[in-house]
């Protein structure tokens, strides 16, 4: 049984399928990683479909049916160790913006038959409902990340996934400040590191794909944003973005709301 | 004291790229004057300098033509022998078991070609540091004792300057294989160089120079002494230990919290700063592992997280522990200040904290 290949499988909530698409992305690491492991589930990549108990399952995306509450009750029960992926899955995603408005009448507006639609108001992280063993963040999550986090569960090893500011890896890079040198706001000083600077080495600011790091003073951070000349509208959109709902963006943002 | 025209620095740049060394220099990058491999004299910064405040930073067009007018920008050259991400060593599975490689056959030769008297000073800190008697630092000494240094005295300080208060210039006093004084007059522009070294004078030899005249030593002089008078900055180092041991409870620090982001910028460019962390990193199979140190900081909540979790949780608890351990408890654990007042953290910190105004805020507040 100790040499059996563990059985992987990749779920999807509500979400654009763009993380397990990092995955399938991963081309170099890819057919090392299907040499370790069983596909038994990955309906993206594979239609032999296994069924369960699963020894890692990946989920993406985001609880916002009722559909998804009983699949990921089910989900849970039928994998030993569950890692979310990607703001949907940790933080609840872009739809979030929706838990500040009445769903209600979204589908009022949208639908031509509201009656035939079954939605939760709020869409919440996976962790709102079931336990999760670990969190990857990003939208979308970056493959080195995903292949680092793989190769940890598979050696029984804590991941190497820092939990800081994406300053660190601006300066680890070389970068120079956007905001010191450029007056751009960025989300770099409260946004957890993670893409590897992506935005700040191409001069721009971070959006804060990757929600917040594990110590944030957002507070501090809007206040400079608006010493830049951002009004509370522009500092709450900011904030308002793929990680809308993870805790401290979406306080942030509330007290930038009027 | 020799005089070499401005073009002879080529020269010397070519010489040492000749005697081999990596030749590193200031270059203007990204809005930024930064150090990276120089190949000839036009990779210099010419006539450009900065203007710097606290979080503010931004490159101005000079009237001279000036190769070394500017002020410390956001690197040091800490990011050369304290590299931000090193691989230490690798291991390989075998039948018997382990078998570890180290992974630093490479030793760069390098040349720093600008270092200013207060970032000889941080090198000066960071050799206590990794190569203290206690400990040594493999790659740090073995890269350390072959740097051939080019110091460019400061004829101008930077708003955020102050290295009078910490006694770390604007002159280079020692460490030094060759300093410069960069002189320009209406038609005259011109190096005044000091040989620290035999290897410093070795150089020389092969660099056409002249005996520096009195007037061209006093123009030096004035140079010196112009930056000396026009620091940015002051801060006030009398019975600092003493000041920020008694004041761990002081206000300030709550004040100082509500503006720190906690980001660790002010860390990462400090020349000083010598935090980092080790992690060891598997293939998929297990049987490749290499170990890798990469650069920390003790504003990162995982830095300084043990069994149990982290007794540093809070903003203002992580900034007090970085600017006591700076200016007071540094003094006890090496004999020196971890300031070389360079100006760096109040420069780059994305919301202006300035050390030297938060040292005045603690003894201001003692007075009220």
């Amino acid at each position: 049984m100790a040499n059996k290949k563990p059985k992987f499988a990749v779920f999807k909530m509500s979400s654009c399928d763009g993380c397990q698409l990092s995955l399938l992305d991963a081309e170099d690491e890819l057919l090392e990683l299907l040499g370790g492991i069983e596909l038994a589930y990955f309906p993206e990549a594979s239609s032999r479909m296994l069924k369960g108990p699963y020894d890692i399952g990946l989920v993406e995306g985001s609880i916002t049916t009722p559909r998804n509450v009983e699949e990921i009750r089910q989900i849970r029960k039928e994998c030993k160790i569950l890692i979310t992926i990607g703001a949907c899955a940790t933080a609840g995603g872009i739809q979030a913006l929706r838990n500040w408005k009445d769903v209600k009448e979204f589908t009022k507006i949208v639908y031509a038959s509201p009656e035939y639609i079954s939605t939760l108001n709020r869409s919440l992280p996976v962790s709102s409902y079931v336990h999760v063993d670990f969190e990857l963040r990003g939208c979308p999550i970056n493959k080195y990340q995903l292949i680092e986090v793989l190769k940890a569960f598979l050696n029984h090893r804590k991941p190497n996934i820092a939990t800081r500011s994406v300053c660190v890896d601006c300066k680890l890079k070389g970068n120079v400040c956007v905001m010191v040198a450029r007056s751009t706001p960025c989300l770099g000083p409260v946004t957890q590191g993670g893409c590897n600077a992506l935005c700040p080495s191409y001069d721009r600011g971070c959006f804060g794909c990757y929600g917040p790091m594990d110590s944030t003073n957002t507070s501090s951070l809007a206040a400079e944003f608006r010493e830049m000349g951002e009004t509370n509208y522009e500092i709450m959109n900011v904030f308002r973005s793929y990680n809308a709902y993870a805790e401290p963006f979406r306080k942030e943002s509330e007290a930038n709301e009027k | 004291m020799k005089t070499i025209s401005k073009d002879s620095l080529d020269k010397i740049i070519g010489y040492l790229k000749y005697k081999g060394y990596k030749v590193i220099g200031p270059s203007v990058r990204d809005g930024a004057i930064i150090y990276d491999e120089i190949s000839c004299i036009e990779d210099l910064p010419a006539g450009w300098g900065d203007e710097q405040e606290a979080g503010h930073y931004r490159l101005r067009k000079r009237n001279d033509g000036a190769l070394f007018g500017y002020a410390a920008g956001p690197q040091s050259w800490k990011k050369f022998l304290f590299p931000g991400k090193l691989k230490l060593w690798e291991a390989e599975k075998n039948s018997k078991g382990f078998e570890i490689t180290p992974a630093n056959g490479q030793f760069p030769k390098y040349a720093f070609i600008g270092v200013r008297s207060c970032e000889l000073h941080a090198v000066f800190i960071q050799d206590k540091v990794f190569n203290n008697g206690m400990f040594s630092d493999t790659y740090y000494n073995k890269i350390r004792k072959n740097i051939f240094i080019a110091a460019v005295n400061c004829a101008e300080a930077g708003k955020t300057c102050f290295c009078v208060s910490m006694k770390t210039g604007p002159k280079a006093e020692e460490g030094y294989d060759i300093a410069l004084t960069e002189i320009i007059n209406q038609d005259e522009h011109y190096f005044v160089v000091d040989e620290g070294t035999p290897k410093g004078s070795e150089l020389m030899e092969q660099i056409e120079s002249l005996t520096s005249t009195e007037e061209q030593l006093a123009a030096a002089d004035d140079a010196l002494k112009n930056a000396e008078s026009n620091m940015g900055r002051t801060l006030e180092t009398d019975g600092i230990k003493s000041l920020l041991y008694k004041n761990h409870a002081n206000t300030v620090w709550d004040q100082i919290a509500k503006r720190c982001l906690s980001c660790a910028n002010c860390t990462m460019v400090c020349p000083t700063c010598f935090c980092s962390n080790v992690e060891d990193v598997t293939d998929l199979s297990g049987d490749h592992t290499e170990r890798w140190r990469t650069w920390d900081s003790c504003f990162n909540l995982d830095y300084s997280k043990v069994a149990g979790g982290n007794f540093r949780t809070s903003i203002k608890a992580r900034y007090r522990q970085w600017m006591t351990h700076k200016l007071a408890s540094w003094i006890d654990q090496f004999g020196i200040s971890g300031c070389v007042g360079c100006g760096r953290c109040i420069t780059w910190c994305p919301v202006g904290i300035d050390i030297t105004k938060e040292v005045s805020n603690i003894r201001k507040s003692l007075k009220n």
